[in-house]
């Protein structure tokens, strides 16, 4: 045990790699190393942001100070001192003791993270019951305390629900309250606001960031995302590949990073996008839209939105506002309940099984999950070129042709028609969604959350490449995304949906200047933005609270 | 695909399954003496002359086994064929139409597999005119309605996802998500079946000709050769485990190749990337 923890660093990572072996079928075993001597230390009580895109090897290095490797990850070489003791040498009964009792874990997904099976009170305080640092009653007082702490409603009962009955970024609080119960010097956050809705994920990091004042735990914070880091890290250390960046104070980071790869982080979504005035007559009206799924309630109620001609409509709003399923109205896989989309000023049929083919031709479709949306088991030509062979009867050397223009298109290069989906990176899947939406030469692209899934920096890419698609070939977009930043870069007119309701409807400019009604303020207001002490501005000059999440 | 890959077990199966095919294809080159000839006394011991042994009327037993592999194999894949075409294409057809179709085929298939398959073949058997074509219908057909339940739960995975979505909101007809879009994905699972829905069919076939209702004397085939020498069981006379053996090796052997594939498929899966 350390002898004087004042003048020690709590956690001291020295020059940590960390490998794993892939044994894949048919090939000898081969050794990859993920994180490639990194060192870092966090003093008692601070807060350290690990950051990078995935594959940087962040979570990876989180777990490392909890002497664990996930999934066969080896650690290889280095140190990693807690309390001055080298926790790579502990044996597994020492390290029994340690993890939970001086270092806890926070998962991404609290949802998969408890037991379905047992009320939250009790797996709060398994492990402090566990490592025999309090009694029962003890230990439920104290989570009772972290539930007020983590400002979770009905903090004396909320411990008696099941994981089922609280809400996603409640849950998110539990797991946390979990992991300070048995008073750990240090906290591992893994993306713990990742995936949680925006107005939802600034309560949860509000929360967050008042236990560990409160409590004075040290944390590491791993995340994507800068904006979200800026407001919780003491420092911050970026991470590419498995190797370290730039490590330096949070302002130094936010405000005068020096490397390269830093800035492009800093500054992405900076896209600046002028918008277009919409023209006299919409391509696509959709009018008074009422539709819900089998005898259930309506998820969307009078819905009434004007699609342009080469020009983006971004329909925002929170999971379960309705905005995918306004996106199923348009291609037809659900018919509304009443309500008339009209295209080219002649309506639309319904059912998109009853559609002509140029009508199912015109409006294409890009998913979120390019992964599930192309077929495993087609080359990435075939892919592309079906819509071309099926809409325009183009075969042979001439179809070869298009699908590489088409490539050419999306910047990638033209063997990869040969590749299979499985071959390809995340983003470059995403381009090939693209190419085959737009293979099929429609007037409008319907591009559902089609960055959610996608690194920044990669998400970028997609984002120039849709606009500069859309100025060659004046395909209209309707874009449906969560995420404000990206809504601010590329649309032309917004929708703001707010539990199946539109909230607000207009040009960019009108939705996004004030007076915002009340829902879009919240909205707007949570998007975390690159600017230290954004958090505290915002929590206190909100006008409505988010539903108790 | 690397040979050097292939685990022990497989290569046992593909060397002795390969054998049985080879004595199957090149009956006549390599039968000591004809098929239903009748060459010494019954029952004879083995010899260098007859290397089995004879059967119950005296007639080689090396011979009949190698003319019988031949109508059992040929029988045998016939009847999968006619299974896997039949149930493979119902099945994910049920999936993709899914509604009143796809009520009216799974209670269908559910209806014949509630009666035992043996019983209803027997009264099917009994009924219909004896010849080999119904033979292999009758198999084939109640074969197929597991291998519908299996690619309607494959297609009904498969159906559910985005690529699917896309082709029919591209307007593709039914024919080509089923052959293109989701038959591709599910040919794994349907292939590692193939295997050992194949040996069923053998044990299926040699079980009818054992009752009497399969392969008609004197055509030699496994199940049949085993009911031919039954009786000399009591006298302690082999003939009749000798073809018992085989159909027990070559189910055996099959078995091992279709783990092989169904591995090496699942190891896919996890390796690509492991999403």
């Amino acid at each position: 045990m350390a002898t004087d923890p004042a003048d020690e660093q709590l956690l001291d990572i020295r020059d940590l790699k960390i490998g794993v072996t892939v044994r894949e079928p048919g090939k000898p075993p081969r050794d990859i190393t993920i994180v490639e001597g990194v060192s870092c230390t966090l003093g008692k009580g601070k807060v350290l942001g690990l950051i990078g895109e995935s594959g940087a090897g962040k979570s990876t290095i989180g777990l490392s100070s909890l002497a664990y490797g996930r999934g066969g990850v080896e650690i290889t070489g280095g140190e990693v001192f807690v309390n001055g003791r080298d926790i790579l040498k502990l044996s597994r009964a020492d390290l029994n003791g340690f993890r939970g009792r001086e270092v806890s874990y926070v998962s991404q997904s609290a949802a998969a993270g408890f037991n379905p099976a047992h009320r939250l009170i009790d797996q709060v305080i398994e492990a402090t019951l566990e490592h025999g640092l309090l009694n029962r009653s003890e230990a439920e007082a104290r989570a009772k305390e972290l539930f007020e702490a983590l400002s979770l409603p009905d903090p004396d009962t909320i411990g008696n629900r099941y994981p089922h009955q609280v809400s996603g970024g409640q849950l998110q609080r539990v797991m946390t309250a979990m992991a300070l119960c048995p008073k750990p010097d240090l906290i591992v956050f893994d993306e713990p606001t990742t995936a949680l809705d925006v107005t939802t994920q600034i309560d949860v990091l509000a929360a967050i960031k008042k236990a560990i004042r409160i409590t004075g735990v040290a944390a590491l914070y791993i995340t994507h995302d800068l904006a979200v880091v800026a407001q919780i890290a003491d420092e911050i250390m970026v991470l590419r590949d498995g190797e370290t960046v730039e490590h330096g104070t949070t302002q130094q980071i936010i405000e005068t990073p020096k490397e390269e790869y830093t800035q492009a982080l800093v500054s992405v979504r900076s896209i600046i996008h002028e918008e277009k005035q919409p023209s006299q007559t919409p391509l696509i009206r959709m009018e008074n839209i009422v539709a819900g799924y089998g005898r259930g309630p309506a998820v969307i109620n009078d819905v009434t939105v004007d699609i342009y001609s080469g020009q983006t409509l971004a329909v925002v709003g929170e999971s379960g506002s309705g905005k995918s399923t306004l996106a199923r109205v348009l291609t037809g896989l659900l018919p509304p309940r009443s309500g008339q989309s009209t295209f080219e000023g002649r309506p639309l049929t319904n059912a998109q099984k009853d559609r002509p083919l140029d009508d199912l031709r015109d409006i294409q479709m890009i998913y979120q999950m390019a992964d599930t949306a192309m077929n495993p088991r087609q080359t990435i030509g075939t892919i592309i070129g079906r819509p071309i062979q099926f809409y325009f009867g183009v075969t042979g050397k001439a179809l070869q042709d298009r699908i590489a223009v088409m490539l050419e298109k999306i910047e990638l290069p033209s063997d990869m028609a040969n590749r299979y989906p499985a071959e390809l990176s995340g983003g470059q899947k995403q381009r090939v969604c693209i190419a085959r939406a737009l293979a099929a030469e429609p007037k409008v692209i319907i591009c559902d959350e089609v960055t959610s899934a996608l690194d920044p920096l990669v998400a970028d890419g997609i984002l120039k490449l849709l606009l500069d698609l859309q100025k060659r070939e004046n395909v209209a977009y309707m874009f449906i995304t969560h995420d404000l930043a990206t809504v601010k870069a590329i649309a032309d007119s917004i929708a703001v949906m707010h539990l199946g309701k539109l909230a607000r409807y207009g040009t960019k400019t009108e939705v996004l200047s004030p007076p915002f009604d009340d829902y879009t303020d919240l909205l707007l207001s949570s998007v975390p933005e690159m600017e230290i002490g954004w958090l505290e501005g915002v929590t206190a000059s909100r006008k409505m609270q988010s539903a108790g999440n | 695909m690397n040979f050097r890959t292939i685990p022990v077990s497989a290569w046992l199966g593909i060397i002795s399954a390969s054998l049985f095919a080879f004595a199957a294809l090149f009956a006549p080159l390599i039968a000591p003496y004809g098929m239903s000839e009748i060459v010494g006394d019954v029952w004879e011991p083995m010899s260098a002359e007859h290397l089995l042994g004879t059967d119950n009327l005296g007639r080689d037993l090396l011979s009949r086994m190698i003319f019988g592999a031949r109508t059992t194999l040929a029988i045998a894949a016939l009847a999968t064929i006619v299974s896997f075409t039949l149930g493979a294409f119902l099945g994910m057809a049920a999936a993709v139409i899914g509604g009143w179709a796809d009520q009216v085929l799974s209670r269908g298939v559910d209806l014949l597999m509630s009666i035992p398959t043996l019983i209803f073949a027997l009264v099917v058997l009994s009924v219909m005119p004896a010849n080999i074509a119904t033979l292999i219908l009758v198999m084939g057909i109640l074969d197929a309605t597991r291998v519908f339940r299996l690619s309607r739960a494959v297609a009904v995975d498969v159906n559910v996802m985005d690529f699917v979505e896309a082709a029919k909101l591209r307007g593709e007809g039914r024919i080509w998500i089923i052959t293109r879009e989701i038959l591709p994905n599910a040919l794994s699972t349907l292939v590692a079946e193939l295997g050992l829905r194949f040996i069923f069919m053998v044990l299926f076939l040699s079980a009818l000709s054992f009752l009497g209702l399969g392969i008609q004397p004197p055509e030699a085939d496994w199940g049949g050769m085993v009911k031919e020498n039954k009786d000399g069981i009591i006298f302690g006379i082999p003939a009749a485990l000798i073809p018992a053996g085989a159909i027990a090796v070559l189910a055996i052997s099959v078995n091992l190749i279709a783990d092989w594939i169904l591995n090496r498929t699942t190891d896919l899966k996890g390796g690509r990337g492991g999403n």
